[in-house]
Formats: C-alpha cells, sequence, structure tokens
C-alpha cells in the first residue's frame, strides 16, 4: 500500500478520463483504511463533490465520511490566509479590494495563483492537519504549471517572503516519500498520448514523483486465442444462417456489439502497450474496468474503490 | 429544436459560413473532426479550405499528407488526394498555431519602435505569460482566425481550438484582453514605481506586495506593464475587432463531443453558453457513438435466444460441425457474445440518452461511427467525412 502511505497526491489525467472519480475512489480508500484524508478540488466547478453526491465544498474542509473531509481551492481565500498567518497582516477582513487586486497581478504574473494554491496544500501537509491530502488536480495540460510552480517562483523571485516560502514547499513537493504525482487515462490513443507527453514534461520541469498511472475503463477480454478464432468466423455465411435460425434476424446486432468490444478493447491494447512502454518499470500501473454501469457519484466511487483496492492491496 | 434536423447540416453549415469555430472537450476528436470536414469541404464545395489545428500531432500531419507542418500555411498536395482516389474541387490548406510565436507577432505589430519590441520580448515576465499564461492560448488562436480571415486567402477557414481549462475561455478571451488594458490596476502597476512616487491610493497596495513578492519582481512587473500600456491602442482595437468576429454572420461554432459523461456535460454547457452570448451555434457533432441496432428490443431478445440456443439447443454442435471447431469452445464463445451484450447496449443506451439531451441543444447534430481503426491517412478522413456529410 505504498501509494497511500504518501501525504500528498495530485491526481491529473486529460478531461474525460475519469479524473475525478479516481481522485475521488483514492481518498474514500485511505479514509476506509484509517487515514485521516482531505480531498481537495482545484477547480471549484463542484465535479469532486458531485462524485460524493455532496452540495459543492467550501474552502474551509467539510467532513464527508468518517476520516474524509472535502474542500474546494480559492485563491483568494487562500491568499487572505496566507497573510494572515504569514504576514501578520492586520485588519484581514479590509483587503478584499487588496486580494482582487492581486488576484489581477495573479493572472499576469505566472506562478503566483498556482503558488497560493500549492502553498494552501502544502500548508496542511506540513502541520500534519491529515495523514493524507488527495489533490483532484488541474487536467494533464496544466498541471506541469502548477505543481512545478514554486521552482518557477523561486527562479523568478529574488528576494521577500515567497521566495523563502517555496524553500519549504519544495522540500515537501519533491520528496517522493512525501508526494507524489498520479497520472489517470484511458486506454484510448489522445489520452495515452497526452499521458506519455506528461510524463516526460514532468520528468523535464518539476521534480515530483510520479507515484502511478491508472487505467481507466479497460474493456474486458472477452475471448482466449482458442474462442477467438471460432468468433472470427461466426461473421460467415454459413455460421450466420445457422445463428439466425436459431435466435432470429437480430442475432447480428449481438454479434457486432461483441465484435465492436473486442475491436475497441483490441486498439486499446496497443495503446495500452505503448503506455507501458513509457512508463518507468518502478512505477506502479493500475487497471481499472469498464464499470458497464448506468450510476453515477458515490456508487460508481465505491466500485471504483474496490477495483483500486484490488489493484493496491 | 426538435424538427429542424436535417441530413444535409454539415453541407449546408460549410457552404454558408466562412468561419467554422470547432470546440468541444479535449479527448473528443476534434482535430480529427476540424481535419476531416475541412478535408470534405474542399472535395465536395471546392474554394481554398484551411484548417488551422493546435494539435501538433504528427499522425495529423501524415494523414494530410505531409511531413509535418509549421505556423505557416501548407497546401495538402494534390496527389494525397489522388491516393485516395478523389478529385477534389478546391485547394486544402493547413497551419498549426504556434502560441509563441502569435504572442511575439502581436508584439512586433502594436509596439511603437524596435527597441521597444525587443525590450517587451527580452522581459523574463512576457517569456513566461506567453509559454503559460493558459487563456493566452484562446487569444491567440481568435487573433490568428481574425489575421487569416481578414487576408481574404480562403473562402473557408475551420479553426481548431485548444484545450481549455474552462471552454468559455475561448469565447472570453477578446473581451479579457480589454479589460486588462482598461483595468484600473494597469493604471497602478504603471504608477512610476521605481520612482517611488506612489499615490495614496496604492501605498498600501505597494507595501504588502513588497513584503510578499520582494521588490526585485515587482519592479519586472512594473517595467512590463509600462512597456505593455504603450501598446493598448493598437491591442484593444484589435481585441474588439477580434470580439466582432465570434458574432460575425459569417461565423458559426461548431461543438464536438463524444456521448461520454463528461464530454457529453461540456458540450451541454457549451451550447447554454452560446446562446446566453447570442453566439451562432450551428450545429454538433457527436463523435464515436455506437450503432443504433444495438438499443433495439430486437436486439435484447435475440442475445436471449442465443444463449438459449447455445445452452440446450443444437446451435453449438450445428456450428461446430461448419466451422470444424470443438463443440465446446463454440458453446463458450455464442455464451459469451449472448452474456456480454447486454453489457454493450447497456453503454449504448446510456449514449443515447446523452444524445437526445444534446439535441435539444442544437439547430443539428450528426453522428459519426466509433471506428475501430485509428485514422492515419487521407483516405480515412474523407471517410470520416462522408459519415458526417450523409
Amino acid at each position: 500500500m505504498h501509494l497511500l502511505n504518501r501525504q500528498l497526491l495530485f491526481v491529473t489525467g486529460k478531461g474525460g478520463v475519469g479524473k475525478t472519480t479516481v481522485a475521488a475512489a483514492i481518498a474514500q480508500l485511505a479514509a476506509q483504511h484509517g487515514r485521516r484524508t482531505l480531498v481537495c478540488e482545484m477547480d471549484a466547478k463542484g465535479a469532486l463533490a458531485a462524485a460524493f453526491d455532496c452540495s459543492p465544498f467550501p474552502y474551509q474542509p467539510r467532513q464527508i465520511d468518517s476520516n474524509l473531509f472535502g474542500m474546494a481551492m480559492n485563491t483568494e481565500d487562500s491568499l487572505r490566509e496566507y497573510l494572515k498567518l504569514f504576514v501578520r497582516i492586520p485588519f484581514v477582513g479590509r483587503i478584499g479590494p487588496l486580494a482582487r487586486t492581486f488576484d489581477f497581478v495573479a493572472d499576469a504574473a505566472p506562478g503566483v495563483k498556482e503558488i497560493l494554491a500549492i502553498g494552501k496544500l502544502c500548508y496542511e501537509v506540513r502541520e500534519r492537519h491529515y495523514d493524507l491530502v488527495v489533490v483532484d488536480a488541474e487536467a494533464s495540460g496544466h498541471i506541469v504549471s502548477q505543481i512545478g510552480a514554486p521552482r518557477v517562483i523561486s527562479e523568478l523571485v529574488q528576494v521577500g517572503l515567497v521566495r523563502e516560502q517555496t524553500a519549504w514547499m519544495l522540500d515537501i513537493l519533491e520528496d517522493p516519500e512525501r508526494t507524489g504525482l498520479i497520472t489517470v487515462t484511458t486506454p484510448e490513443e489522445m489520452p495515452v498520448n497526452e499521458t506519455i507527453e506528461l510524463l516526460d514534461r514532468v520528468r523535464e520541469r518539476t521534480k515530483v514523483d510520479l507515484a502511478g498511472v491508472v487505467v481507466n475503463r479497460v474493456l474486458p477480454a472477452l475471448f482466449g486465442t482458442r474462442e477467438m478464432a471460432v468468433f472470427d468466423q461466426l461473421s460467415t455465411p454459413a455460421a450466420q444462417g445457422l445463428m439466425t435460425r436459431a435466435a432470429g434476424r437480430s442475432v447480428t446486432a449481438v454479434v457486432d456489439a461483441a465484435r465492436m468490444n473486442e475491436a475497441r478493447r483490441r486498439v486499446g491494447s496497443g495503446h495500452l502497450e505503448r503506455l507501458r512502454g513509457a512508463v518507468p518499470a518502478d512505477t506502479p500501473m493500475l487497471y481499472i474496468p469498464e464499470l458497464f454501469t448506468r450510476a453515477v457519484g458515490r456508487r460508481v466511487v465505491s466500485q471504483i474503490v474496490d477495483a483500486l483496492s484490488d489493484e493496491l492491496i | 429544436m426538435p424538427g429542424t434536423q436535417t441530413n444535409s447540416g454539415i453541407a449546408d453549415l460549410l457552404a454558408s459560413k466562412e468561419m467554422i469555430i470547432v470546440c468541444g472537450s479535449g479527448g473528443v476528436g476534434k482535430t480529427t473532426i476540424a481535419a476531416s470536414l475541412a478535408a470534405e469541404a474542399a472535395v465536395r464545395i471546392g474554394g481554398r479550405v484551411l484548417v488551422l489545428t493546435v494539435d501538433p500531432a504528427r499522425r495529423l500531419a501524415n494523414a494530410l499528407g505531409l511531413q509535418a507542418f509549421g505556423n505557416s500555411e501548407t497546401q495538402i498536395p494534390l496527389d494525397a488526394f489522388a491516393g485516395a482516389g478523389v478529385t477534389p474541387r478546391g485547394e486544402l490548406w493547413a497551419a498549426m498555431l504556434d502560441t509563441k510565436a502569435g504572442w511575439d507577432e502581436l508584439i512586433a505589430r502594436h509596439a511603437p519602435d524596435d527597441v521597444l519590441r525587443d525590450t517587451v520580448l527580452a522581459n523574463p515576465l512576457y517569456q513566461n505569460i506567453t509559454g503559460r499564461f493558459v487563456q493566452s492560448h484562446d487569444y491567440i488562436a481568435m487573433e490568428r482566425l481574425h489575421e487569416i480571415h481578414a487576408s481574404g486567402r480562403y473562402d473557408l477557414v475551420i479553426i481548431d481550438t485548444p484545450p481549455s481549462r474552462n471552454a468559455l475561455d475561448i469565447l472570453d478571451s477578446p473581451g479579457r484582453m480589454m479589460e486588462f488594458f482598461g483595468s484600473r490596476l494597469l493604471r497602478w502597476l504603471t504608477v512610476p514605481y521605481r520612482s517611488r512616487l506612489f499615490t495614496a491610493a496604492s501605498k498600501p497596495f505597494y507595501q504588502v506586495a513588497d513584503r510578499v513578492l520582494g521588490s526585485r519582481f515587482l519592479q519586472d512587473i512594473a517595467e512590463f506593464f509600462v512597456l505593455f500600456q504603450t501598446m493598448e491602442k493598437g491591442f484593444v482595437e484589435r481585441a474588439r475587432e477580434v470580439e466582432r468576429l465570434l458574432s460575425d454572420p459569417r461565423t458559426a461554432f461548431l461543438v464536438v463531443s463524444t456521448l461520454e459523461a463528461a464530454p457529453a456535460y461540456e458540450a451541454a454547457y457549451l451550447a447554454e453558453a452560446l446562446r446566453e452570448r447570442r453566439l451562432p451555434l450551428g450545429g454538433m457533432v457527436l463523435n464515436r457513438t455506437m450503432p443504433s441496432a444495438l438499443r433495439e428490443p430486437a436486439a435484447e431478445k435475440a442475445a436471449a435466444q442465443l444463449r438459449k440456443a447455445a445452452q440446450t439447443g443444437s446451435l453449438a454442435a450445428d456450428l461446430s460441425s461448419v466451422l470444424e471447431a470443438d463443440p465446446q469452445v463454440v458453446r463458450g464463445v455464442l455464451t459469451e457474445v449472448a452474456d456480454r451484450f447486454h453489457d454493450i447496449a447497456m453503454v449504448a443506451a446510456r449514449e443515447a440518452e446523452r444524445r437526445s439531451e444534446l439535441e435539444r441543444l442544437a439547430p443539428f447534430t450528426v453522428a459519426a461511427p466509433s471506428l475501430d481503426h485509428d485514422i492515419n491517412d487521407l483516405h480515412s478522413l474523407l471517410q470520416l467525412g462522408d459519415h458526417l456529410w450523409s
């Protein structure tokens, strides 16, 4: 259970691959194993809260289950907290306009906004408020700017409090015992390409450790080699004739469905091969099967928890 | 708008518009759809058609018969079409969007002189912003579309938009650019910081900022904004033109989505946002859909019958003699095929529900099938295009 023994896990992935659900499941699994866990949504769209069938999370962590707490990142709140804790600015209540102004600088000055978010997460880890912080992080296109922000800032900013702050953040972020990045993908071409590119960028531009690669929605193999040879012949006219006589004309749709599943799976396993070639040998790869379910929210999360615990425990 | 669906939706759209902005969630096949529509338009409608893509995928370049393509516009050679067995009526061109080069061109255009241009280009903040500032991709994409359209070189430009943190960023990017220059903050920051002539209003801000960020960084910021402000007029005028482009009657948005949960949600959100902003949603392409035959009750019944015939009837034995295979293996295969149908039909049903939700939001929707091979040449791009067309 090495993965869950870390203290800070960033979960990323291309949009649509199930990043949020996987982040929710990892947090749930850790909580079930007795780890006091905080799960944090970075983009505040409410998808993470929805995965737990909750209304949107506030900035201040809220308990959602035994050992499990949820929060949504908000850089303005984070700035406020930061100023209060570290700069000891009095009258924090009066900084509203200042925060908005700061927000604007942060938009233009790269890394400032990201560091406020990362800083909050690292702070929770440093203060040991939780055993584990699971972050439903930015999508794979932006994750490197996010987790790489403290490094960028420490290079851009020569003096000042922020530079001092980045030092302890980097200590946490770059310690593989404490922090890890998990990328989620599906066995499809674009998500796999993006994952491979991401692994390169993470290596080039950050020193954050790759804790695992999760492959979501893996289709089950229906047949072994002998079965496959038989299945391939089911489309011959003679076989079609026999099956139509036994099960009606719509039996073609039934066979087509299986063929589609097989074709998708075969293309997918080609992409998985490529992915395995790009993932370091000592990085765990975790597979979650396609669930074939109409369920959403907590039920899906708990099914993924089961799949993950088969792989992890 | 139920009842307004037509099969010629895509054809009409491409024939009547000059700019198609293809948008949608990441991973739904936007780039491929944009390229296949452009190829199809060049073949069937004619004229000069350009596909402007943000995806540097070598595979797509290869599919278009190019070794690679860069920021400059490249024509797809006619032999690539001949290889695919068609003679296009018009020309197909392709170009890639390079955000960094796009920004540098903007600065070069708006900078009052060469010295200032070079100072901006060398400013560490500028270099960071252009490479990493997420929303800058969106603005550059729209800017480039405007420039290409205004050049009059093409009859139709199809632009594949960058993957955004938020699908709305692309719509809001020109407005943000104007807001940026008009903001009070920019004025505050451009108060000659280094001469220490603070206004009363900005003083507390600088005190805090100084403690937090360090004065050197603040100086970089201030310098950057001072430089930027000299280009305000050009930038703002241009952003206004770019914004007008979005609502131009010659422009239409085409939302691409698969019928998986997350992309479909994003597509619905985008369609709503376009409506609120009174921007023209031309139509929706639903990519990688499953065949409707899977959802017919007859198919479900056939699966049950197949299972029964395999277990108790003579089907397995009959098939095994025709196929010269072990009857046990045949029985196993038939049972698996029948059992698995329910799962796959479930996915198809889930997709059908999402599809009818999306159909309510667009003037037309058109489905592209789930292909069991990758698209790697012009021939397969045009095959996909044929599906979209008919």
